[in-house]
């Protein structure tokens, strides 16, 4: 067990000393915000559906979650770029200990992170409908961070190298961010997108962080949360069961 | 205490390692010799668990490193060829994490530390990032690391590489002093040849996977006629020069370089 608390500290370590890093993984969603969030702004409140910042804030803290925790996930690539990953390949400790270490830590800087990116939204003017649900709100932060990261280490665990990372990013991590339902309500899509926006993981966590902070559910909490768990249980396991067999 | 019965390992079309067999006895001093490429580290990787064999046997202290991998893990310590270090960390946060793993208690872990540090002249270092040090002072934090737990087996895979005669003279009166004391077993690779004599009881030569002698210094110098281990290894391996082949992650490497290191 101590095993997955080192590894566990170590991606917090690496996090707070990589402030560089910090600050520019801020700067994506301080983007999305501002561009998105006061340019769709005028055309979205005449649609009727009323404030787009207050609409669009939970969608950017998930995106950062997201991002983060496939990114720390696959620093796994980095591990075994710099060969760190051998001297934990032939520790004696069950690899199912040393992926776990690695993915809660990715998930606890994702949620980190994504408390920041929290916190530049309520400067920008976004305000939570109920501050009780907040603990429920940070459930969901985690479980977006652990689902996401557990598909990054298992990702991790089956590239050779770095060269696929921009394959990953392009027709996994976007669609994923695009079709969660982060940027628009969704409600009244053409039927084949709304299929496919059901398949997205994102889309439930998106949902169940904008229900417990505005009050808005499409799906529904109780479907959001055994979604979310449901997934993440599987990510786990298929992340284990690769990281189990890496060799090197 | 290891037992490899024509074991073979291959990559596509290239055979890595050609049905070898050797024994290690227990506490004894086992050396690995060979030319670049010739399958010394695939053999290491096999043994310690890394990589799974395409056929024959392999036994570490009884057991057999696919099936019961786990096990065989708590009984070997093993300094690697090419790094392994967390860039990231502190000299004593790799000392420490390496520490947890392989369940030294916590006094234990920090007299040892301490130590060991001291020992490889780490200590009033201990506090930067490895990623600034030297490739000498990497070199003896890996070797300080994989000293700090006292296991079974101790694999050195050519540990000597890029180091001063001081630390290579530390490092060999160290090993062979937990050969004696403790009765530690040791398989070492080197391409320095008067090390392996020195040091080592019993050697085997590998040349293209598959093993060409075996026996202790003295034999393999009979054997050959020759008066000295270095001219042995050169009548039994010949004298062309061998190139591995760039594995993956050696052009990985490249690529960060390339790119400016990346996050590290």
């Amino acid at each position: 067990m101590s095993a997955i608390y080192v590894l566990w500290l170590r991606e917090l370590r690496r996090y707070v000393r990589s402030r560089a890093q910090i600050v520019a993984s801020l700067g994506q969603p301080l983007l999305y915000l501002v561009a998105l969030g006061f340019g769709l702004g005028p055309v979205f409140q005449k649609a009727g559906q009323g404030n787009y910042v207050q609409f669009v804030a939970p969608g950017i803290i998930s995106m950062t979650i997201l991002f983060s925790s496939v990114f720390s996930g696959m620093g796994l690539l980095w591990d075994r770029q710099f060969g760190f990953l051998k001297e934990t390949l032939v520790a004696p400790v069950p690899r199912i200990y040393v992926m776990l270490g690695k993915t809660l830590g990715a998930a606890t800087v994702a949620v980190i992170q994504g408390l920041l990116v929290a916190i530049v939204c309520l400067i920008a003017g976004f305000r939570v409908a109920d501050l009780t649900a907040i603990p429920a709100a940070l459930l969901f932060m985690c479980l977006i961070g652990c689902l996401f990261s557990a598909l990054g280490t298992a990702i991790g665990s089956s590239l050779q190298n770095i060269q696929g990372f921009q394959l990953i990013m392009n027709f996994l991590v976007m669609p994923i961010f695009f079709l969660s339902g982060a940027l628009y309500p969704l409600n009244n899509l053409p039927k084949a997108l709304g299929l496919v926006t059901r398949l997205d993981p994102l889309a439930y966590g998106v949902d169940g962080l904008r229900t417990t902070l505005i009050g808005i559910s499409h799906f529904g909490l109780t479907a959001d949360l055994s979604v979310l768990t449901l997934v993440t249980t599987i990510f786990l396991f298929i992340g284990s069961y690769l990281f189990s067999k890496i060799q090197v | 205490m290891i037992r490899v019965e024509n074991l073979v390992k291959t990559f596509g079309e290239f055979t890595a390692v050609d049905h070898i067999s050797f024994e290690v006895g227990k506490g004894e001093i086992f050396a690995f010799l060979g030319p670049n490429g010739a399958g010394k580290t695939t053999t290491i990787k096999m043994l310690t668990t890394l990589l799974r064999p395409t056929s024959g046997e392999l036994q570490v202290d009884g057991l057999n490193p696919g099936r019961d991998s786990n096990e065989v893990r708590k009984r070997f310590g093993i300094v690697f060829q090419d790094p392994s270090l967390d860039g990231d960390m502190t000299a004593y946060e790799n000392m420490e994490i390496h520490g947890i793993f392989y369940h030294v208690p916590r006094k234990l872990r920090l007299e040892r530390i301490e130590y060991l540090l001291r020992l490889f002249e780490l200590w009033e270092r201990r506090n930067e990032q490895v990623k600034v040090f030297s490739g000498g002072m990497k070199r003896r934090l890996e070797i300080a690391r994989g000293l700090l737990h006292t296991p079974k087996i101790l694999f050195l895979d050519e540990p000597t590489l890029g180091l001063d005669p001081q630390t290579r003279n530390q490092l060999w009166t160290h090993v062979k002093h937990l050969n004696q004391t403790e009765g530690v077993t040791v398989f070492l690779t080197t391409h320095y040849m008067d090390e392996a004599d020195r040091v080592a009881q019993r050697i085997a030569i590998i040349d293209h996977g598959k093993i060409v002698a075996q026996g202790s210094p003295q034999e393999l110098k009979q054997q050959t006629g020759k008066d000295s281990l270095e001219e042995a290894f050169l009548s039994l391996t010949g004298s062309t020069i061998r190139d591995e082949a760039s594995t993956s992650a050696d052009q990985m490497r490249q690529m960060a370089k390339m790119w400016g290191a990346g996050r590290r």
